[in-house]
């Protein structure tokens, strides 16, 4: 079975929890966390709907596989519309929590309406209730943590909750679980604080079972741990660098956006690598990574957990900092590094610390800053806007100073709380915002990665490297090498990615998994664990109808195919240096054969055929 | 020849597939709350510990029993309990002095590690050999071989 076939549907409004069957007839449809979330959300609400308003729900969503042995599966993922981009918003995390709220009994919980006060919810196997936080607003998702351990007087809680900036309404505010696992992206941190959802504490003791075939299972299992195992980037890269292996690389391949994506390359990259995590400091004789970590039931780990020098100026006089705790993954070294130009690997690591301490996104975040630092550059900012910081590229003492105040929604930091295309429209720059569908790139140069420049431009939730991951191919040769540097057969490569990663975020595996495995890996998993039909065939399909189901609710939120497209900068203005140089990227090449492959119209709208195919 | 659970924590990564292989194979399901190996996250140091039962050779747990429910498995030297004899008393939960046993509230009865029988699962199931089950009489094997080496001239220990 592997669903645990229960919805608990929370009306924070009237204060009301209820329990309602799963509907598995749309289980089937859309197998489970990402694709049968969004299905629900879809049906429930109206794709015109004010983000922040009563009216805009959050659900909370596992997989199938979630809470099971399979590799990796302890994911959920967060899904509503977004307050940064307006589009279907759909954030992924693993850490515990995910299979604590599926061991609990739950395989999603639907937040629907607002509470008059701040509260949170607590959950203990069936029993669920809504518990003041008046007490807890105001404070950042560690205290939260911590108060909520200390008054249920329980270890093994798992808690998610909101910081300070989402409260004070930072449109890419996170919601983070285990003190440093986040559904990062799109601001689903900003909706949960609007609705006066402080946290979700949950103690499941019920355990998943029902699986379909356990035999079966176990030795799809097995076999896929093994490929993960086996397999040099899943096996020994991540384990060893985590997400980290791939910033020395990705700088050499001329495809590290650096300074707000002005130039491909950054002369830093070496010294916030994952190599150098690695590397003993002079001043304290210690490395910055203390050891890798896993979420549950990975067998990968990539996780960093890192210890900032306590001599180091950030935390100096802060003992509150000088623990270990979440380090420094790719996305958030980069944008916080590469993009503002900073290259301090401890200022970095402060600063990703108040990333998670109090729930933003380190993507959004950094390359706001980036977009900031070019805007004072300019002299479109002064010293006047920003409280007196001189806010110049390469200065970590402003990197940490700015992260700071937008953490606590205090400053100049409340500005860079609405996000690089909010900022720049503020001084008058909207061209130096590098953001698309108002979501900041992440850390692949799509000069450098032709097919990222598709993938960006077309996915479902604005700028993201986690819709459609050409990278694997284009970089890595995963599965088949591509030409970075060519459009060459690209769309098709771009829906494939995307279809694909739309099944892998709903199974409650992690799509990291990819990197060694394919489909051909997980269908065994998902057909012996879960009843019904899921063969290859139905699995692409069932991506492809979950890709056309999001553009279809974007469609109707008034996206259209103008809005597939990127930045003038990435479009006109050529890479200077590296492999790419002398290319801009060429989305005009692909975008029209991806619309043909899609069965889109010219308009970027799924055809009455498209979606008959799929039934929608 | 008897063999022991051999647990490295340096190893651990914390991902708990021991924890669902053991709930598992006890349970059939997954479920860490119901494991006799338990992983522990000290989180500010950034270090992970698995532990589990050590199958004492005097063991207070057996001694403790007032109903004979805790016997030895001659084959794997596991202390294992009893269920049908098992009362639930939870005697032998205070007289273990690692907290290895504990009270299962819904079969009123006690578990710990049985060693599977002799094919332990968390052990087949942990990515990292943090876990692994070796020769009783051995365990320190590894950490001896890697001082010993230590005293190697300097050529042979760059082989």
């Amino acid at each position: 079975m592997a669903w645990t076939r229960n919805v608990m549907r929370v009306n924070l409004t009237k204060g009301t929890i209820k329990r309602e069957p799963l509907n598995m007839e749309w289980a089937m449809e859309y197998l489970g966390q990402r694709g049968l979330a969004t299905k629900y959300f879809v049906e429930e609400v109206d794709p015109k709907v004010d983000p922040l308003s009563p009216e805009n729900k959050m659900i909370m969503t596992t997989g199938p596989l979630t809470g099971t042995m399979a590799s990796t599966g302890g994911r959920y993922s967060v899904v509503t519309k977004g307050p940064l981009t307006g589009a279907i918003a759909c954030s992924n995390s693993g850490g515990f929590i995910g299979a604590e709220i599926k061991s609990a009994g739950w395989d999603m919980i639907i937040f629907e309406g607002r509470s008059k006060k701040p509260v949170y919810l607590y959950v203990e196997n069936d029993r669920a209730e809504l518990l003041d936080a008046r007490d807890l607003w105001g404070k950042s998702v560690w205290d939260t943590d911590h108060e909520l351990h200390k008054r249920h007087q329980d270890p093994l809680i798992r808690v998610a909750a909101v910081g300070r900036a989402a409260e004070k309404g930072c449109l890419y505010a996170a919601i983070v679980n285990d003190l440093h696992r986040a559904a990062g992206r799109s601001g689903v941190g900003t909706v949960m604080a609007s609705k006066n959802l402080k946290a979700v504490v949950v103690r499941g003791t019920r355990g998943v079972g029902n699986i379909r075939d356990p035999k079966a299972f176990m030795k799809a299992v097995n076999a896929g741990k093994k490929v993960l195992h086996d397999n040099a980037v899943t096996g020994a890269g991540l384990p060893k660098y985590g997400t980290q292996v791939l910033m020395n690389v990705i700088n050499e391949i001329g495809a590290s956006p650096t300074r707000n994506m002005r130039e491909v390359q950054f002369e830093g990259a070496s010294k916030i690598s994952g190599e150098a995590m690695h590397e003993i400091r002079k001043s304290d004789g210690k490395a910055n990574l203390v050891t890798n970590a896993a979420c549950f039931g990975c067998t990968i780990a990539c996780g960093r957990i890192s210890v900032i020098d306590k001599n180091h100026y950030t935390v100096v006089n802060s003992p509150k900092y000088w623990g270990a705790s979440g380090g420094l993954e790719y996305e958030a070294a980069w944008a916080l590094g590469n993009d503002t130009g900073v290259d301090d690997l401890d200022a970095l690591t402060y600063a990703n610390f108040l990333c998670n301490e109090d729930g933003i996104d380190p993507i959004s975040f950094g390359s706001t800053v980036a977009a900031a630092m070019e805007l004072y550059e300019t002299g479109a900012i002064t010293k006047k806007d920003t409280g007196g910081i001189d806010l110049k590229f390469g200065s970590a003492e402003a990197l940490t100073k700015i992260t700071e105040l937008t953490c606590r929604g205090e400053g100049f930091g409340k500005i860079i709380g609405l996000g690089s295309r909010r900022l720049c429209e503020k001084y008058g720059h909207p061209e130096l915002s590098m953001t698309v569908k108002s979501q900041e790139f992440p850390a692949y140069d799509p000069r450098g990665i032709q097919g990222m420049g598709l993938a960006y431009a077309t996915s479902n939730r604005g700028a993201c490297h986690l819709r459609g991951y050409t990278v694997a191919s284009e970089v890595m040769g995963i599965p088949e090498k591509t030409d970075p540097l060519t459009t060459d057969g690209k769309p098709a490569l771009v829906k494939a990615f995307q279809d694909a990663t739309a099944v892998v975020d709903s199974t409650g595996l992690c799509v990291f998994t990819t990197f060694a495995w394919t489909l051909n890996d997980i269908q065994p998993q998902i057909a012996a664990a879960c009843e019904g039909d899921w063969s290859m065939e139905k699995l692409h399909e069932v991506g492809e109808r979950i890709w056309n189901m999001e553009r279809m609710f974007n469609n109707a939120a008034g996206f259209t195919a103008r809005d597939d497209t990127l930045p003038r900068r990435l479009l006109t203005e050529p890479a200077r240096t590296g492999p790419a140089r002398g290319k801009a990227n060429m989305l005009d090449k692909m975008l029209p054969e991806y619309y043909r492959l899609r069965g889109w119209t010219p308009e970027g709208t799924p055809t009455k055929e498209t979606r008959a195919r799929l039934g929608l | 020849m008897l063999r022991a659970l051999k647990i490295e924590p340096e190893k651990c990564t914390g991902c708990l597939q021991c924890e669902m292989a053991c709930s598992y194979e006890n349970e059939q399901v997954f479920n860490p709350s119901k494991s006799r190996i338990r992983i522990f996250n000290f989180h500010d140091e950034g270090r992970f510990a698995p532990y589990t039962c050590t199958q004492c050779a005097e063991a207070w747990c057996l001694h403790s029993c007032p109903v004979e429910a805790i016997v030895i498995n001659p084959k794997t030297g596991a202390k294992e309990v009893i269920e049908d004899v098992c009362v639930g008393c939870k005697v032998c939960t205070i007289a273990c002095p690692f907290g290895t046993v504990n009270y299962n509230h819904d079969s009123g009865k006690v578990i710990k590690c049985d060693l599977c029988g002799g094919n332990p699962a968390c052990a087949e199931a942990c990515p990292t050999a943090a876990i692994t089950y070796v020769d009783i009489d051995q365990t320190g094997l590894d950490r001896m071989r890697a001082h010993a080496q230590k005293t190697l001239p300097q050529s042979a220990q760059a082989a």
